[in-house]
């Protein structure tokens, strides 16, 4: 025998409540015997039967809101009588709460617990939902942070401080050899908010988006390697390369065969010219190498494009253009746009080496040092040999240490065979 | 255009009657209205006044004529046209030149501008800035004294002003068909200057001879000419009283020019010389004092004294609209509801809607 | 967004204003499909009320350019009755208030007929009108209505803030089946900007970034996204980094443009004529709000019109209505920062 159901009583109603049990359990029911009494949105109506029997349990308890076609008690022939004492809590309309946070992969952040746990006092923690994703991410126990947001609501400012510091931390520690590592550009001065005696010095919008994209950037899981370049035929093939290009008024300079080397060992290794994106890595077809340059505004970074493609006569006077339009404000967005790779050079500095920030979303950039002339011993003589220290920063949810590593030995090796740059 | 109806040979003592007293007054209160609207025109023009202004002007007589008629017990709904009719309802001009400068001391507080005059205690119970917006709550207002009072020459009944256009849209045929059902106490006075804004009555009303649409709705539907003052004043008179005594709804059409644009910005460029011709001789203004002279009821510098009299008062209307306060913002959410309701909105532009919990 | 296949000749533009770009549209399509007609109070002889139809009635005559009786439930439902017969009316009601004497027309059968037919019919009707108050026309005559017909299922509704736009957008809601409204601005219409030659029509239902930034995002529509620019470069000169959504299509709305812009900012204000509760931006922050949530760094921000019928006076006209003094408050407040020094505050 099919259960009583919740009828629909009215062409707008969607759910009614029993507000009255008019018959009880046990109670020998006859078709149209009414039943219990429905409160829709219109009016009270009886609930009929519909068939005939021993009413055995009452599925609902009076007061319930059911929806239209839901079971709220149970007609049969009294064998399976259900004691009125028995009858459920009433069922709402209301969907049965899931959990709503399903288990990801993620490691449980214990920030996002905190506002429903039941000890905190008082003041709750306040955080912006991007707040709380990015120190999902990074482990961090938010409560540690102190927000700076309106009503002290930790925002994504102040997690940016926290894992800036955090990761400081690491890198000292962890590569103690770097001393004092000396990023392209300044840290964005996270810490400076509120000291009295610094002076506010507004920024350009170039520095404005640099600084956001650092801050960005220091979110990514990163490591860097080095390597040293034995730069003595590279010297001289540029040498060569510029007396047999001086006709064409062209000159290629150190950086410009950097560029180019670079360039063809990522066609080699397609596995480094990719970047991270929401879960996949994307590998891009095209080789695209941006080249940092400083202006007076801040940091630019053109981008030669399809440089793999591309003579290193094509390649020495286009940076040279780009590098122009840098100085004098006249780059277009896409001049600085689709770069897949990043080459830092601050040896003209006399910067012996340093580590760049990467440039996101790009995988991996290269910092290239002052060559420096160190002894060694060829065919048994001691000589100097001028060398350049380079130091490749990558993205580590892109490509792992042997895969990096593979790349600029490739590189270096490359630059100490300058012919195969040419090739 | 449509061709006026002249109801009556232009000659004012062919009236009799009307004590030379009773005529004076009037010419009083046309040269009022005119200079009033004159000046409304030129304060438009200085800026000081902004939005919409529609004026009366070549209107004079018919204003006149029909706040002659209106008893101060009869209720007065008009659409945006509505300077004149208020300044005759008794509203000084001092008041009614203060809401179109947007001053605190207006009719409206400021808040309604020159469509929107109001004021409760004289019974003009609105200026309305949507065609055709007034006939249905006039109608209503009708329906409120039917069931508050009895019928009689003591009783109130509803006058309601609308525009030749206005009788095409729907709120006019269904209001004149609720009137006509319930044997309501109103008078629906078409004020035909045979123009809504550049679309002239023909082009407009399928039944030009607009007082005939009262046949759909079974109550009498007249037209009178609207620069006859004392013509508009008895037609009027007489529709009232159908309404206060018999419950009678009453169509009255009053046929006149509309001397300017639609509004002080609209250059009527679309009128024809002709039309403008026509408008311009049947001024009423002019032609009722050269008839009041010809009379003898005023002699020249009688009218003269007269206009520069009503020149003066407005004058000063404008003197004390100017010096006026204009509103403060801290009052702008004051008169939204009448019984105080919580959670009423009160936040300006970018004021948070609430503090974060 | 020009649908011409041969991309390859350079496009010529002109500057002109928006009211330009209608007129000039307007003719274009007459002249394309004589389906196309035109219904409204005053817009031939008159030439239309803002003057959008100037010279129309002249060239293609009675027939094409219809001057209406005040009667706008019976024009705007014969024009609907005449799209079920395969014409493509395209009405002009004088202001947006006065389309509430046609909203049954509008919303009980233009919205509802295609679908409630089973497809058998669709409805090539365009409803051009102007929204906005700022010009003292009081209560009645100043309102932002659009969230009334961007509530419809069934409508489109499209709300250009350039003359470009103006121009490919009309184009596009005349050449659509469906029923478009069509959104001006009273406040726009002398605005002057570049506009493509050619034909050139738009794509309903996409938003389009009309500046692009990093620190926060402000959505607006219609005259508010001038506005939004002018205080986008503005604050842009103090170092901040603004990107302007401009909505465009208000139905469908292009949720993913608005989303993929806060996504990457973090930060949201959105700045609309209308009044705040229940408004545009009660729509455009539940979206983001739902797409968005783990990547915004701060609650999103309406500034809206306050909440009374607005008044007359200019100084409670000019307190009522959103200004980009307003704006710019907010978007400091959004982002954290001191109030700009005195001077912005014109209130
Ligand atoms: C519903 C509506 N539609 C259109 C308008 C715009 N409008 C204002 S006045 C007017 C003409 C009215 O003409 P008429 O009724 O003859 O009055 P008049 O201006 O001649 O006094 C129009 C179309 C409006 N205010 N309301
Ligand atoms: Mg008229």
């Amino acid at each position: 025998m099919p259960d009583v159901i919740m009828p629909r009583l009215s062409d707008t109603m969607e759910e009614g409540e029993l507000s009255r049990w008019m018959k009880q359990v046990g109670d020998e029911i006859h078709k149209g015997d009414v039943l219990a009494e429905i409160e829709t949105d219109k009016a009270t109506m009886d609930l009929e039967a519909f068939d005939n029997g021993i009413l055995e349990q009452l599925l609902v308890a009076a007061g319930a809101l059911v929806p239209i076609g839901a079971p709220v008690a149970r007609i049969g022939d009294g064998s399976n009588i259900v004691a009125d004492g028995a009858a459920p809590a009433a069922p709402t309309t209301a969907p049965t709460t899931a959990p709503t946070d399903a288990p990801t992969a993620v490691a449980p952040a214990p920030a996002t617990a905190a506002p429903t746990s039941p000890a905190r006092p008082t003041g709750e923690l306040r955080t912006s939902p991007l707040a709380r994703k990015i120190g999902r991410e990074h482990g961090l126990d938010l409560h540690t942070i102190v927000g700076t947001g309106p009503q002290g609501r930790i925002t994504r400012t102040d997690v940016d401080a926290a894992i800036a510091k955090q990761e400081t931390a690491v890198t000292t520690a962890a590569s103690a050899p770097v001393s004092a590592p000396l990023a392209v550009i300044p840290q964005p001065a996270t810490t400076s908010t509120g000291s009295t005696d610094s002076v506010a010095v507004p920024v350009s919008r170039i520095r404005a988006v640099t600084a956001r994209r650092l801050t960005e950037s220091q979110a990514v899981p990163h490591f860097f390697l080095t390597s040293v370049v034995d730069v003595e035929r590279l010297i001289a093939f540029r040498a060569d390369a510029n007396a047999s290009l001086a006709a064409l008024g062209i000159k290629v300079s150190l950086n410009d065969l950097f560029v180019r080397a670079s360039a063809v060992a990522l066609r080699a290794h397609p596995e480094v010219n990719a970047s991270w994106g929401d879960g996949v890595i994307l590998r891009h077809s095209h080789v695209n190498v941006g080249v940092a340059v400083a202006t007076d505004d801040g940091l630019l970074v053109p981008v030669v494009t399809d440089a793999d493609q591309k003579s290193l006569g094509a390649i020495a006077t286009e940076t040279r253009a780009l590098a122009g339009l840098a100085r004098t404000g006249g780059l277009s967005l896409a001049q600085m746009s689709g770069g897949t790779f990043t080459i830092s050079n601050l040896g003209m500095f006399g910067i012996d080496s340093f580590t760049a920030v990467l440039n996101p979303p790009e995988a991996g950039i290269l910092a290239i040092g002052a060559a420096s002339d160190v002894p060694a011993v060829r065919d048994g003589v001691l000589v100097t040999v001028p060398t350049v220290k380079i130091t490749l920063t990558v993205d580590h949810r892109v490509l792992d240490g042997a895969v990096a590593a593979a790349f600029l030995r490739d590189l270096t090796t490359l630059l100490e065979e300058p012919l195969r740059i040419v090739l | 255009m449509a061709t006026k109806a002249r109801t009556r040979a232009k000659q004012v003592d062919a009236q009799g009657g009307d004590p030379a007293g009773t005529l004076r007054d009037y010419y009083e209160q046309m040269s009022l209205v005119r200079a009033f609207e004159l000046r409304s025109g030129e304060m438009y023009a200085r800026a000081k006044i902004g939005g919409y202004c529609h004026l009366n002007l070549g209107e004079e007589a018919t204003v006149v004529g029909l706040m002659a008629a209106i008893e101060a017990r009869d209720y007065l709904f008009t659409g945006y046209r509505d300077h004149g009719y208020a300044l005759l309802r008794g509203l000084s001009p001092e008041r009614v030149m203060a809401e179109l400068f947007g001053k605190t001391t207006g009719v409206s507080g400021g808040r309604g501008g020159s469509m929107h005059l109001f004021d409760a205690e004289t019974r003009l119970f609105g200026g309305y800035g949507i065609v055709g917006g007034q006939i249905p709550p006039a109608t209503g207002a009708a329906l409120a004294l039917k069931y508050q009072e009895s019928a009689g020459p003591d009783a109130a009944a509803v006058m309601c002003l609308l525009g030749d256009g206005t009788t095409n849209i729907g709120a006019f045929h269904e209001s004149l068909n609720l009137a006509g059902l319930w044997k309501l106490p109103i008078v629906y006075v078409i004020v035909n200057n045979g123009l809504g804004m550049g679309t002239t009555v023909e082009k407009a009303s399928a039944e030009p001879e607009l007082y005939k649409r009262a046949a759909s709705y079974r109550m009498p539907g007249l037209r009178v000419d609207g620069d006859d003052v004392l013509a508009v004043r008895d037609a009027a008179r007489d529709a009232l009283q159908q309404a206060r005594e018999s419950r009678q709804p009453v169509l009255l059409e009053v046929m006149c020019y509309r001397l300017r644009g639609h509004s002080v910005v609209d250059p009527a460029r679309y009128r024809s010389p002709e039309d403008t011709t026509i408008a311009q001789q049947s001024d009423p203004v002019p032609s009722f004092r050269a008839e009041l002279i010809a009379s003898g009821v005023l002699s020249e510098a009688d009218a003269t004294a007269i206009d520069e009299a009503a020149d003066a008062r407005v004058t000063e209307a404008v003197t004390f609209a100017e010096e006026s306060p204009e509103p403060d913002p801290d009052d702008l959410f004051a008169y939204v509801y009448a019984t105080a309701v919580a959670n009423a909105p009160s936040a300006l532009p970018g004021e948070p809607v609430m503090d974060a919990l | 967004m020009n649908t011409d296949t041969d991309n390859t000749e350079a496009v010529t533009t002109r500057t002109i204003t928006y009211r330009q770009a209608l007129n000039e549209t307007l003719r274009a399509e007459l002249e394309h499909d004589e389906k196309v007609f035109l219904i409204g109070e005053e817009i031939g002889v008159f030439e239309g009320s803002y003057k959008i139809t100037a010279g129309l009635l002249e060239d293609f005559g009675p027939d094409r350019v219809l001057d209406a009786p005040i009667a706008e439930e019976g024009f705007v439902g014969a024009a609907l009755g005449a799209a079920m017969l395969g014409m493509r009316p395209v009405v002009e009601i004088m202001t947006i208030n006065f389309s509430l004497i046609a909203i049954d027309q509008i919303v009980n059968h233009a919205a509802k007929m295609r679908s409630m037919f089973a497809g058998q019919v669709s409805i090539p009707l365009v409803i051009r009108m102007p929204g906005g108050g700022g010009q003292q026309l009081a209560a009645t005559h100043s309102q932002n209505l659009e969230v009334w017909y961007a509530h419809i299922p069934g409508l489109k509704v499209v709300a250009p803030s350039t003359p470009a736009d103006a121009k490919a957008l009309l184009t596009a809601a005349i050449r659509d089946d469906d029923p478009v409204i069509f959104l001006e601005n009273l406040s726009l219409y002398s605005a002057k900007g570049e506009v493509p030659d050619g034909e050139q029509i738009a794509e309903i239902g996409k938003a389009a970034v009309v500046k692009t930034g990093i620190d926060l995002t402000i959505v607006s529509y219609s005259r508010g996204t001038t506005t939004a620019l002018e205080v986008a470069n503005q604050l842009e000169a103090e170092g901040l980094s603004i990107e302007v959504v401009d909505l465009r299509s208000l139905r469908p709305l292009d949720r993913d443009t608005i989303c993929a812009s806060v996504k990457k900012t973090g930060h949201a204000v959105v700045f609309e004529d209308d009044w705040l509760s229940y408004g545009i931006g009660a729509e455009i922050s539940a979206t983001i709000g739902e797409g968005v949530f783990d990547f915004l760094d701060a609650p999103v921000r309406r500034v809206a019109a306050a909440e009374v019928p607005l008044p007359y006076a200019k100084s409670l006209e000019r307190a009522a209505l959103p200004s980009a003094a307003d704006l710019a408050r907010v978007v400091r407040e959004v982002l954290n920062l001191a109030p700009a020094t005195a001077t912005s505050n014109d209130k």
